[in-house]
């Protein structure tokens, strides 16, 4: 049995002591301590503007930093143990690309900044979006949405303006999904007044060439897959399902989530798709932070770069003079999606990224992360049943469906009992298609070490279920809480602290 | 369980009872079991006139939000008054205190078409079909 | 490089998996293999690669300047502290709190800032955050639009360009109508029309800025309010400068039911536009249309007290296409950074802050003023920006071009926005704009300055 990584991950000390809210603490005056002396608010904001009283807490700097210390020791990170979850490629996140996005000249760059003093900033967006497109094989990309739901609904945009250009905005509504797909697929479509339509993944796991056919016709608008899919199996047939989708007129959309597997083997564009995303906060290391913020490129084929988002940086000139600029002037452009230009400290931090690695090195991820998968899928599959027993790309899902046949443990337990030795669960219920799913992507950055101590513990909690199913389902019982009662959240929402009258 | 005597059932796992002109409508044990803890239910309103199969609320779960598709038309008399306060109560007694709303149904003569027996709708459950 | 690997390890491993090479596990179909080797940079060396991004920020050269830019991104003063706190590994690395038992520190950090909104808009609830203030506004509308069944909002022009256009993109897709109120010549929104706008009760929303673009205080009096609220229309706040809301009276309290903004003053750097937090906070009735994450209190198996994400079933992952939004990822760490500035902060020293950005506001327009051909463009109260009017026969341009030559950035060129406004700068002064830097703005308008725009004359 590997060591057990719970005594690394989970400071003892922190486990049982509740953390009071910043609010529960604090006196009156306590915390101003940063600025010059300044005449009395209430004296100079004009009459009747005023505010009343600002219930907030005041706190010494001491019992801020404690505070927040010790929230940062009760929460789980990549810093401290592994996590095997599938579609989110939970990389390490170099800290070399932290220290240069905090750079004062990245840093206190306003975005209103002139063009001419802003070049440096111009020409790392500039840059990245020209190794992008090669990459992955589009004409352009544009640096704006803040994430990969974000440039879905983008892409939908481009997709809507390119056929009421053409004129067929009033037949081409329905988006082709297949049942594999990413929950934000159809929430984008619905944004943008399209239909979604749902097919069924084959046999194999695939997308049925012979359902596009079917389903292809004058009202298709767009079709949207990741390749390898949320399966981690590749779709062979891409090249034919790409033309069936061409011949009857639509579009073809790459969701990025799995492009880890792909990098410098092959590329989105070279498939057929028209539109693509990228999460740079999965495949370019950028730290997921809690849960953003993230940044969601969007890549185009020729056709369509003049729907991209505003601004687009352009260069002019040649090697030795280049000027760059942010063009507003793009009048078949969807429009902005956000406020000012890119979450331009992620753009630092991916062109950081792809410098460090080269295009060598950027290939070499996928392939070990590709390695990594399959090594973690012939492991498990000795002890949890894989229902595409063939390679995988960069991730492969298990089902737990046996397990609950026979014992009642479900995957949410099984993942619940992997908290107390100290691994994040992998991604769970997700693709819906696989019954007590388990998806499972270790990413590149994982030693061997890690995934065979990893595989130790799962082979033995799945044991564990078999023998005494009652201690996973009791799970976790290590961690600063035990399973939370979410249904007393959900109908007792109490969302926020409020001052005692 | 077996489904109770007296009731109609549709696909989407509502139940209704029709007495004289007022329809009475709820959804199923098997319904509110796959849902899991209910946390609220959004009704239609008092006065709505609804279409027959027509998408009219929705009943939501810590893991999953349901649609209600309407059993039967007709214009909304009553909504359950309970259910805001305590949503559970669906979960407890689905066919019974449960209930969700009554209609006053526009014609009391077809609203068995398109709904399954008692014994059909124990069919569609025990194939698992959804 | 990030991969452990050693080449004994990986023979290791393809033989476990029964592959000969790592480019039989990558092969794809010849159909779509690459057909070229790739045109990508050559792997830089740590050393070399820090050289190179260095490069690329010391070619930023209006850090070095005298900065008077606001306009939707303001230069605040973050105290060392918040970053040292946010930036712990555990923070910065951690995924989205969807296994609570293990991210209790993140999901209360969130219960807090989402406490932090609802205190400072007066509004019920608050949601986790979404990317920034122009989508934010965007999402409300949406949730407005959903509430009423309407199809069309009614947004003032006094509202941030960036934000508008945003609103506009969303719209489109969804095929609803954005119409807009004209600015007041004292820079307020004019609603003289309001009622004749409202009469047909075709407007979901109404949404105001305030303070403003033009950073003049914008609120809806009571009046305009009743008629408001008796044609069903919802008012949407906007914010653009968040630490507003320490300094006046709180959006709810002029009537708004849901506040959309940005919450970059909080402690958030510039960063050349992003990433930022935009805020949403919603009265009770309007809590299961709000977008986005929402981290609830309740209570784990033994009765501790726990934090989790609820009400998720609006979401994308479950309910799919019949969510409230596709929002996915929001901007957790950013609002992390804002609700560790607020702890910091605390009431007392916001409130010194927003005293300071309005004292020093006061100097920039007296000492700008007193200088012959320049005026207010607006009498409106403002909090710490201010449009001024450059002398006849010159435009903003071209004093700011002025300016520029001396090393200051003296703030937007309205006429960028607002074509009638081309005479017209928007300049921003806050608690780090020192006196001097204001003295040194007006010595630059009063001499070289009107020299040179005289030649333009």
């Amino acid at each position: 049995m590997s060591v057990d990584a719970t005594q690394r991950t989970l400071p003892a000390t922190m486990r049982a002591i509740p953390e009071p809210l910043i609010f529960e603490s604090g006196a009156p005056g306590r915390a101003n301590r940063y600025f010059e002396a300044a005449p009395p608010l209430d004296e100079l904001v004009p009459a009747g503007h005023g505010r009343a009283d600002l219930p907030l807490p005041d706190n010494s700097e001491l019992d801020v930093v404690r505070h927040f210390t010790r929230l940062s020791q009760r929460t789980f990170a990549i810093d401290l143990g592994f996590y095997p979850l599938g579609s989110c490629t939970m990389k390490y996140n170099p800290k070399v690309n932290d220290a240069m996005a905090g750079l004062p000249g990245f840093r206190d760059l306003h975005p209103l900044a002139p063009d001419a003093l802003a070049q440096g900033a111009l020409a790392a967006m500039y840059d990245l979006e020209r190794v992008l497109a090669e990459l992955f094989g589009m004409a352009a990309f544009s640096l704006n949405p803040s994430a990969g739901a974000h440039a879905e609904l983008t892409a939908l945009l481009i997709a809507k303006a390119y056929f009421a250009k053409k004129g067929e905005g009033a037949t081409r509504r329905t988006v082709i999904v297949p049942d594999t797909a990413h929950g934000t697929n159809p929430a984008s479509a619905a944004m943008v007044g399209f239909k979604v339509l749902s097919l069924k993944s084959n046999a194999r796991g695939r997308v049925d060439l012979a359902a596009i056919e079917a389903a292809v016709g004058d009202d298709t608008a767009v079709c949207m897959m990741t390749n390898p899919n949320t399966l981690g199996l590749f779709e062979d047939q891409i090249a034919e399902i790409a033309a069936a989708v061409h011949r009857a007129g639509g579009l073809m959309y790459y969701d990025g989530a799995n492009a880890n597997a792909l990098m410098g083997n092959a590329r989105p564009g070279d498939m057929g798709f028209d539109l693509m995303h990228l999460n740079l906060h999965k495949t370019f290391s950028i730290p997921h932070g809690g849960g953003g913020a993230g940044l969601g490129p969007i890549g185009v084929a020729a056709h369509l770069v003049d729907y991209l988002p505003t601004p687009v940086v352009s260069a002019t000139g040649d090697d030795g003079a280049t000027a760059y600029r942010l063009d507003f002037d793009r009048p078949d452009s969807v429009g902005p999606m956000r406020s000012f230009w890119s979450n331009f400290a992620h753009v630092v931090r991916a062109l950081s990224y792809v410098l460090s690695n080269g295009g060598d090195g950027l290939a070499r991820v996928s392939q070990l992360a590709v390695l990594n998968a399959n090594y973690l899928r012939v492991k498990v599959r000795e002890f949890l049943e894989t229902p595409y027993d063939e390679p995988c790309r960069h991730e492969f899902v298990a089902s737990a469906q046996d397990l609950k046949r026979e014992t009642g443990v479900r995957a949410l337990d099984l993942a619940k009992a992997l908290l107390d030795h100290g691994y994040h669960a992998p991604t769970i219920y997700f693709p819906l298609l696989v019954p007590e799913c388990l998806m499972i992507e270790p990413t590149e950055t994982e030693s061997k070490e890690t995934l065979d101590a990893f595989v130790d513990t799962f082979r033995e909690v799945v044991e564990t279920a078999k023998r005494d199913p009652q201690q996973i389902l009791d799970a976790p019982t290590a961690t600063p809480v035990r399973r939370v009662d979410e249904t007393r959240a959900a109908r007792e929402p109490d969302l926020r602290w409020r001052p005692v009258a | 369980m077996a489904q109770p005597e007296g009731l109609l059932y549709s696909k989407e796992h509502e139940w209704t009872k029709v007495e004289g002109d007022t329809a009475t409508v709820g959804i199923t044990d098997y319904a509110q079991n796959s849902l899991g803890d209910i946390v609220y239910v959004e009704l239609p309103r008092v006065g709505q006139v609804l279409s027959k199969h027509a998408s009219i609320g929705v009943v939501e779960s810590v893991k999953a939000v349901s649609d209600l598709f309407t059993p039967v038309g007709g214009e909304v008399i009553e909504i359950n008054p309970s259910l805001e306060a305590d949503p559970a109560l669906v979960n407890r007694e689905p066919f019974a205190g449960g209930w969700l709303y009554k209609v006053r149904v526009a014609d009391p003569g077809s609203v068995a078409e398109g709904l399954l027996s008692p014994a059909d709708y124990d069919a569609l459950v025990a194939e698992g079909a959804h | 490089m990030y991969t452990p690997h050693t080449d004994s390890e990986i023979r290791e491993m393809l033989a476990a998996v029964g592959a000969d090479s790592l480019e039989e596990l990558v092969a794809v179909p010849d159909a779509i293999a690459l057909r070229r080797p790739l045109c990508l940079p050559a792997a830089q060396p740590e050393t070399q690669l820090v050289r190179t991004m260095e490069g690329y920020a010391a070619r930023n050269g209006a850090t070095a300047y005298s900065s008077f830019l606001g306009g939707g991104a303001y230069r605040h003063y973050c105290p060392p502290v918040v970053m040292t706190l946010a930036m712990r590994g555990e923070f910065v690395t951690s995924y989205t709190p969807y296994q609570a038992e293990f991210s209790q520190g993140y999901l209360q950090a969130i219960y807090e800032w989402q406490s932090y909104i609802a205190l400072l808009t007066g509004l019920e609830v608050a949601n986790a955050s979404v990317y920034d203030g122009a989508t934010a506004l965007a999402e409300g509308a949406i949730m407005a639009l959903n509430a009423t069944g309407r199809r069309a909002v009614l947004v003032s022009r006094a509202v941030h360009p960036n934000y508008r256009e945003v609103l506009r993109t969303y719209c489109r897709g969804l095929e609803v109508e954005v119409d807009e109120l004209p600015v007041g010549s004292d820079g307020t929104t004019d609603l003289a029309s309001l009622e004749a706008r409202l009469a047909e009760g075709r407007y979901a929303a109404i949404a105001l800025q305030s303070p403003n673009v033009f950073g003049v205080l914008d609120v809806l009096a009571p009046e305009a309010r009743a008629l408001i609220e008796k044609s069903g229309t919802i008012p949407i706040a906007v914010v653009g400068e968040a630490l507003a809301l320490a300094a006046f009276a709180p959006p709810a309290s002029w009537g708004a039911q849901i506040v959309v903004g940005e919450a970059q003053s909080f402690g958030v750097p510039l960063e050349y536009g992003g990433p930022y937090a935009g805020f949403m906070a919603a009265t009770k009735e309007h809590l299961r249309r709000i977008p986005g994450r929402l981290v609830g209190k309740t209570v784990d198996l033994d009765g501790r007290t726990a934090y989790v994400l609820t009400l998720q079933a609006r979401e994308q992952h479950i309910r799919r296409e019949k969510a409230t939004s596709n929002i996915c990822t929001n901007q957790a760490h950013c609002a992390l950074v804002a609700t560790i500035y607020l702890a910091a902060l605390g009431a007392s020293g916001l409130r010194a802050c927003a005293a300071l950005n309005l004292a020093r506001t006061q100097r920039l327009i007296e000492r700008v003023t007193a200088l012959p051909g320049f005026a207010r463009a607006f009498s409106a109260p403002v909090f710490n920006e201010v449009a001024i009017r450059v002398p006849a026969g010159t435009t903003a341009s071209a004093v700011l071009g002025a300016l520029e030559a001396q090393g200051i950035l003296g703030g937007i060129d309205l006429g960028r926005w607002y074509p009638e406004l081309a005479d017209c700068i928007l300049m921003c002064a806050t608690e780090l704009t020192t006196e001097a830097e204001i003295d040194a703005l007006a010595g630059a308008l009063a001499g070289g300055v009107a020299r040179e725009t005289a030649a333009v004359r």
